[in-house]
This record gives structure tokens, C-alpha cells and sequence, in this order.
């Protein structure tokens, strides 16, 4: 692909622009044109969304045909995930909420699936697209900003909503203003308190964004080599990849799990 | 890579599926999964049990087949006991009747003996009667013997 024409620096920079549509002049941006918030990028809601309902449909297929029988392999598989989630949640996390178990489970398996996109060579799906007329294609819905605070925003709102439903508006305010330094330094509490929920989103959601991107960037830099090179270089890449999408998810669902159980417990 | 609508579009699509994740795939699964560990553990339980019941009727069995085996003894011996009883019943039996059908014979041998003698004696009085007319010759009134005839015959 970089030998037709493209500079390197302009394969790598269309590789990593996304397929924007501002909403507010209804059309598609090219190039450098630059949009205000009312741009969506199409290709991280639309595999985000496709990849979501890969996740939906399996589990439901698997959830209609749950018989405490001899369960079948794809009852197996999601019975592992389920497992495997719910002893997580169960470690961690020792109130009762119905939510927090299948939150975590979509967590787990959405961020993997998305993280996975990344396996997929760079250069195949965007190289169909365009077959299409499509002109920009980003396939990886972690390396999207969006996607990753997408989901630690979430998170934060049910941090506060979960805190102020157990501790009651009055008791959350009180823990915000006189913890850890007691009343006397109001100011300090909040201003640390601030800080203390800022850096759980922030957090949360550079740490999937940055592996990822990397990760991408790095597929990007490995397609732009001579072919015999990009096996050899792409393939240990690759197989080190799988460790980082499984981790990442991983990570991204238990921090999740911690910071939900906080939220239902008192200081 | 800046801000914009999709981190809305995003947090719609999470809210989306993790409703439909807690409507619709964690409980069937997860009920599925509690269902058999307890069936797991009722088979185990059970299988448990199976076996102590198994071993209780086995020395269930060996008690009865031991009690089996000493009644069988028991009646065998009884038989033993009531056949040697009906042998020697039987001996006695017949022994009695072999005296009883002895008896009898000798009866009536005695009484053909006695039946005989008198014929005997009959054949004597008419044979003395038939010499004794033929010695005299001449007409016997028997009419006017008959009283003495009688008389001798009883002496006979």
C-alpha cells in the first residue's frame, strides 16, 4: 500500500482519521477540515455498535438455549465468560446490585471485541471500504477517544449515581467535604475530591486508549516495511497484541468493579 | 482525535447493550449454572446415600441368608427326626398286623378244622348207619332210632 503514491506520513495520518460526518452541515468532513462537537465518527459508532451486537447476539443465542443439562460449546464458552466475570465482581465487590455483574460482562467482552479489531491487518478493511468509495476507515473503536471516555464517563455517572442512591444526597455531600482531612479543611477536601474523580475517568479511559493506539501505530509503522519484513516483525507484534487486548479489557473491567464497589461503601 | 458526538453515540450504544446484557443474558446463564451445581450436588448427595443403602442391604441380606440357611439345617433335621418316626410307626404297624391277619387265619383254620369234623363226624354217622343196616338186613325204622342215632351222635 505505501509504495502507490502515499507518502508514509500520509498513509499513517489517513490510517488514523476516522470517518467523520458533522451532524450540524450534514455532510462528510475530508482531509484537515475540522468539525465542533456535532461530528460523529461513523466507523467507531458502526463497529462499535456491529461488534456490541456480535456480543449480544452470542450470549443471547447461548441465554435462550441455557439448560442446566450438558450445555453445548457456545454455552460453555459464555458460561466461562459469565463465571469468570461474576468471581471477579464477587472479589471485589460485596454488596448486592443486579447491575454490576452484567455491566462488567459487557464491559469485558465489548472492550475485547474491540481491542481484537485491532488483530484484523490495517490494511484490509479500509482497503474494502474504499473499493466502495468509503475514503476513511478506522476499524478499532479503542484508538477512538470517544469510545474509550465513552465508557469511563459512563462509569463515573454510576459512580455518582450509585454513591448518592446507598449513601443518601446529605452523607455523600458530607463525605465529599470533610474526607480525609476532616471539616476544618473544606476547601482541600473538595479540591482533593475533585482531582480523586477526575483521575478515575481519565484514567480508565487513556489507559485503553493509549495501549491501543500504540498498539495501532505500531501495525501502521510494521505495514509501511518491505513485505519480508513484516511478517517477521508483524507476527511477534501480533501474538504480544493478544496478551494486551485480553489485559486491557481486563483492566478496564475491574477498576470498573473497584470503583463501583467504593461508590457503595463508606470512608 | 478530539471530542465529539461519538462519546455520546458511545455511552448510548453501552446503556443499550448492558440493559439488554442484564434483561436478557446474565440471568438465563446464570440460573442455568446454579441449576446444575445444585443438580450436581443432589446427584452427589444422592449417589452418596445410594451407597450406604447398598452396603446396608448387603449385610441385610448376608443376616438373612444366614437365618435362611440355619432354618433350612432345622427343617432337614426335623424331617430326618419325623421320618425315622414314621418308619418306626410304620414297623409297629405292621407288626400288629401281621399278628391281627395271623390271628384271623388261625381262626379260621380252626373253624374249617371244626367244620370239616363235623362233616366228618355226619359222613361217620350215616356211613355207621348205611354199615350198621346192611349188618341187620332189614328195615331199621328210622323214625324209631332217630333218638338213639341223635345220641350217638352227640357222643361222637
Amino acid at each position: 500500500m505505501s509504495e502507490t503514491g502515499h507518502s508514509a506520513t500520509g498513509y499513517i495520518v489517513h490510517h488514523l482519521t476516522n470517518l467523520r460526518f458533522d451532524l450540524t452541515r450534514m455532510h462528510f468532513l475530508h482531509g484537515e477540515e475540522s468539525g465542533g462537537f456535532g461530528v460523529i465518527h461513523l466507523d467507531t459508532l458502526l463497529f462499535a455498535a456491529a461488534l456490541g451486537g456480535l456480543f449480544l447476539w452470542l450470549f443471547i443465542k447461548a441465554a435462550r438455549n441455557a439448560t442446566s443439562d450438558v450445555p453445548g460449546p457456545l454455552q460453555n464458552f459464555c458460561e466461562i465468560m459469565v463465571e469468570f466475570v461474576d468471581t471477579q465482581v464477587k472479589d471485589s465487590f460485596h454488596g448486592r446490585n443486579p447491575v454490576i455483574a452484567p455491566l462488567s460482562l459487557t464491559i469485558f467482552i465489548w472492550v475485547f471485541l474491540w481491542n481484537t479489531m485491532d488483530l484484523v491487518p490495517v490494511d484490509l478493511l479500509p482497503a474494502i471500504a474504499g473499493a466502495f468509495g468509503v475514503p476513511y476507515l478506522r476499524t478499532v473503536p479503542s484508538t477512538d477517544l470517544n469510545s474509550t471516555f465513552g465508557l469511563s464517563i459512563s462509569v463515573l455517572l454510576l459512580i455518582y449515581y450509585y454513591s448518592i442512591k446507598v449513601k443518601g444526597p446529605v452523607h455523600f455531600s458530607m463525605e465529599i467535604l470533610t474526607h480525609p482531612f476532616g471539616k476544618w479543611l473544606m476547601p482541600f477536601n473538595l479540591l482533593l475530591r475533585i482531582v480523586e474523580d477526575l483521575a478515575k475517568p481519565i484514567s480508565l479511559g487513556l489507559r485503553l486508549f493509549g495501549n491501543l493506539y500504540a498498539g495501532e501505530l505500531i501495525f501502521i509503522l510494521i505495514a509501511l516495511l518491505p513485505w519480508w519484513l513484516q511478517f517477521v516483525l508483524g507476527w511477534p507484534w501480533a501474538v504480544f497484541h493478544i496478551l494486551v487486548i485480553t489485559l486491557q479489557a481486563f483492566i478496564f473491567m475491574v477498576l470498573t468493579i473497584v470503583y463501583l464497589s467504593m461508590a457503595h461503601e463508606d470512608h | 482525535m478530539n471530542f465529539n458526538a461519538t462519546l455520546i453515540g458511545q455511552m448510548i450504544t453501552f446503556g443499550l447493550l448492558v440493559l439488554f446484557t442484564m434483561k436478557y443474558v446474565w440471568p438465563p446463564i446464570i440460573q442455568a449454572m446454579q441449576d446444575r451445581q445444585k443438580r450436581i450436588a443432589d446427584g452427589l448427595a444422592s449417589a452418596e446415600r445410594g451407597v450406604r443403602e447398598q452396603e446396608l442391604a448387603k449385610a441385610k441380606a448376608a443376616q438373612m441368608l444366614k437365618e435362611s440357611k440355619q432354618q433350612a439345617a432345622e427343617i432337614v433335621a426335623q424331617a430326618h427326626k419325623r421320618a425315622n418316626e414314621i418308619i418306626e410307626q410304620s414297623k409297629q404297624e405292621a407288626r400288629v398286623e401281621g399278628d391281627r391277619q395271623l390271628a384271623a387265619a388261625k381262626a379260621e383254620i380252626e373253624q374249617e378244622v371244626n367244620r370239616a369234623r363235623e362233616q366228618l363226624r355226619n359222613q361217620v354217622v350215616s356211613l355207621a348207619i348205611t354199615g350198621a343196616s346192611k349188618v341187620l338186613k332189614r328195615e331199621v325204622d328210622e323214625a324209631a332210632n332217630a333218638a338213639m342215632l341223635d345220641d350217638l351222635v352227640a357222643q361222637l
